[in-house]
Parts: C-alpha cells; sequence; structure tokens
C-alpha cells in the first residue's frame, strides 16, 4: 500500500469529482480516463494494478463503481480510497436527487411521460445485452463452456419460475465452479 | 429481516413500503451483498418481487431515469427509492447500504488479494458466481419485457429501440454514452410525438 502527500489527496478527490458529472452510464465509462490520469499522467499505480481493480470489483458483492475505491487505495491506502469513492459519487448523486426530484412532480406532463415511454425499451434492450456480455466468456472457454451454459440457463429458470433468494444460487455457482463442473 | 409476505402481491397492484430509513439500510445492504457481477438483478427481485415495495413498471421507470443521469445507475436508483419514502434521509441510507458493507469488503479483497489468488478453486468459484450473475440478468431482462406491453410506443417501436440497443453493445461494441443518450433522445423524441398523436385522437373522439 502506497501513501501521497496531502497536496496529491486532493488532487485525487478533484479529479474524481469532475469525472463524477461525466459518468453518464455508470462509472465504467470514465475507466478509460482513470487509467490515463492513475498509470500515464501521474504513475501512482502499475497497469496491471489497473486491471486488478476492476476485476476485485467484479469479482465482490456490491456496485462495479467499488472498482474506483480500490484505485485510490492502491495509490495512497484508506484515505485515497475514501476521497475516490465520495469524489465520483458526490456531483452525480446531488444532481441526480435535484432531476429525479424535478421529474416526479412533473411526472404527468407529456414531456415527462414521453421520457420514460420512450426509454424503457432502450433499457430493456441493454439489460439483455448485459447478460449476454457477462456470458460471453464462458462460450469462448471449452472447458467449462457446457457446465456454464446449464448454471445460466438453470439460473434464469429458478429466477423466473420462483421467489428463491439470489444469494443460494450464488452459492451453488461458487462451489460448482470450485469444484470445476462449471 | 425476512422478505416482506406481500412481496407477491407487487403485481397485482398492492404495494408495501419499508418501515424506516434503518429498515432501508438494511434491505440494500443485503441485496448489495449477493449483488456479485451486478446488482441491478437482484435489486429487481428484492425489491420489487420479494418486498414488494415497487412495481416491474416502476422499477423499470426509476432504473431507465437512473441510467440516463451521471453516476453509477444502481447508487441513483437506491437514492431515488429512498427519497420516495423518506427524502434525502432514505436516500442517504439507501446509499449507504449499497455501498458500506461492499466497499469494507472489496478493501479486504485489494489488500489480500495477493494471497488469494494463488488458489486454483477460488478461480473457479468467481467462474461459478459469473455465470449465475449472468442467467440472474437475463431472467431480469424476460420479465422487463412483459412491461413494455402497456407502452405508449407500441410493439414495433419497442421493438425496434431495444434491439438497437441490444445490437450497439453487444455486436458494436460502442460507449454505452453514446447508446443511452442517441438512443434515449431518439426514443423521447418518438414517444413525445406519439402523446401528442394520443391525445390529439383523444380530444378529436371526445369532439364527436
Amino acid at each position: 500500500m502506497n501513501t501521497l502527500p496531502a497536496g496529491d489527496l486532493l488532487a485525487l478527490f478533484l479529479h474524481f469529482l469532475t469525472l463524477s458529472l461525466l459518468s453518464i452510464g455508470g462509472a465504467m465509462s470514465t475507466a478509460p480516463e482513470m487509467q490515463r490520469y492513475f498509470v500515464v499522467e501521474r504513475g501512482w499505480i502499475g497497469e496491471a494494478d489497473f486491471t486488478t481493480a476492476i476485476a476485485l470489483a467484479q469479482a465482490a458483492p456490491g456496485p462495479n463503481v467499488l472498482f474506483v475505491p480500490v484505485l485510490g487505495f492502491q495509490a495512497a491506502g484508506l484515505p485515497g480510497a475514501a476521497a475516490a469513492l465520495v469524489g465520483i459519487l458526490l456531483p452525480s448523486t446531488l444532481l441526480s436527487l435535484g432531476v429525479s426530484r424535478w421529474g416526479s412532480s412533473r411526472r404527468d406532463t407529456p414531456l415527462v411521460r414521453a421520457f420514460t415511454a420512450g426509454l424503457a425499451p432502450v433499457t430493456v434492450g441493454l439489460v439483455f445485452a448485459t447478460g449476454w456480455l457477462l456470458a460471453l466468456p464462458f462460450l469462448g472457454d471449452p472447458a467449462h463452456r457446457n457446465g456454464a451454459l446449464v448454471l445460466i440457463a438453470l439460473t434464469a429458470v429458478v429466477t423466473l419460475r420462483t421467489k428463491l433468494a439470489p444469494i443460494w444460487m450464488i452459492l451453488v455457482g461458487a462451489l460448482l465452479g470450485a469444484a470445476g463442473i462449471a | 429481516m425476512n422478505p416482506s409476505p406481500h412481496g407477491a402481491a407487487a403485481d397485482a397492484g398492492t404495494l408495501s413500503r419499508p418501515g424506516s430509513p434503518f429498515a432501508l439500510f438494511i434491505a440494500f445492504s443485503l441485496l448489495a451483498l449477493q449483488g456479485f457481477g451486478g446488482v441491478l438483478a437482484v435489486a429487481q427481485r428484492e425489491l420489487v418481487d420479494r418486498r414488494g415495495w415497487l412495481s416491474r413498471a416502476e422499477f423499470i421507470e426509476l432504473y431507465s431515469i437512473a441510467q440516463m443521469l451521471p453516476g453509477p445507475n444502481v447508487v441513483n436508483l437506491s437514492l431515488m427509492i429512498g427519497d420516495r419514502y423518506f427524502g434525502w434521509r432514505g436516500a442517504l441510507a439507501a446509499i449507504t447500504g449499497m455501498l458500506l458493507a461492499p466497499f469494507l469488503i472489496v478493501i479486504a479483497l485489494a489488500a489480500s488479494y495477493e494471497r488469494l489468488a494463488e488458489f486454483p478453486a477460488v478461480a473457479g468459484a468467481l467462474r461459478g458466481m459469473g455465470a449465475v450473475a449472468a442467467g440472474l440478468i437475463l431472467a431480469m431482462a424476460v420479465k422487463m419485457l412483459g412491461t413494455l406491453r402497456g407502452n405508449l410506443l407500441g410493439p414495433w417501436l419497442c421493438a425496434l429501440l431495444g434491439l438497437a440497443a441490444l445490437v450497439a453493445i453487444a455486436v458494436f461494441r460502442l460507449p454505452l454514452a453514446w447508446i443511452v443518450i442517441g438512443l434515449g433522445l431518439l426514443g423521447w423524441g418518438l414517444a413525445r410525438w406519439r402523446v401528442a398523436v394520443l391525445d390529439a385522437r383523444a380530444a378529436h373522439g371526445e369532439g364527436r
């Protein structure tokens, strides 16, 4: 774990404050810019550290935005992690709160009705795309392809047909994966 | 903290609600801790199917807005749901629930990563969890399809916009921001036009 002088920590915080308002579609959309800033411009972490941060956030429970505090942690320990997380969330959160309040007080106007109706099909398409992208790595992995495809299909069916909590399915997935079956 | 017994009623039109900001905090912590490979599908399952705090249509509406705004989609979604019930205190409770426990876990993992990566069983378990995450998301997408039935765009325009989004991401790998802004504005414009047509038709019908 590294530490940074207070001036660098402040620079890190301010950089995330500006990236926050650019992160339309999620923090992952600003990942290339974070890589440029942390690895190339500042040299706080290495290229492999950056990839590790994203992989760790995807493996751990919780939103994928948590790769951001991991970057902060790699560069500057716990203060870096806290500065990165608060920085990436504060401006976007305040803006979202304001916009959602504005929108819900005007729910029945034609513009807001059109907005929610017009976006719904795009959202559904994006969720299908996310499922496809998550499944894709298994298609290119002959050793585990069949087991993984069965697990994906089984999860989908159980989710659609029962009210089982996801954690049990995840547990079964972890056990089958650890045993080398899926 | 058992799931609400009324959860099953979510689609019958009788919704339940959280009792306090603390209940929100606990609910969002529990769902975030189940969110391996993405929280969205788990959020839909817990908040809509099991607790019945939102209908499917409300969930998709809030999520559509959440992803047009800057910031992580599920964090925006959490704050909107929390704000709805308890104002800014609810928003804060939901966001803190969504982030606090996972933040501590991911930092602990980052601190011990180099020792964990040596075990093949760990890599296998992560792979298995990834497959389940893909299945959860696909099932969620199938459920969301049903909410488009009453959409004022009609089935053809909905299918066109949805397929365009799917192809743009899955085949062309375009940046998400372009797709959300581009197709979002297109969908908004088309829906605004449909609202005008439907309103005009309704006014005309009443005039006879």
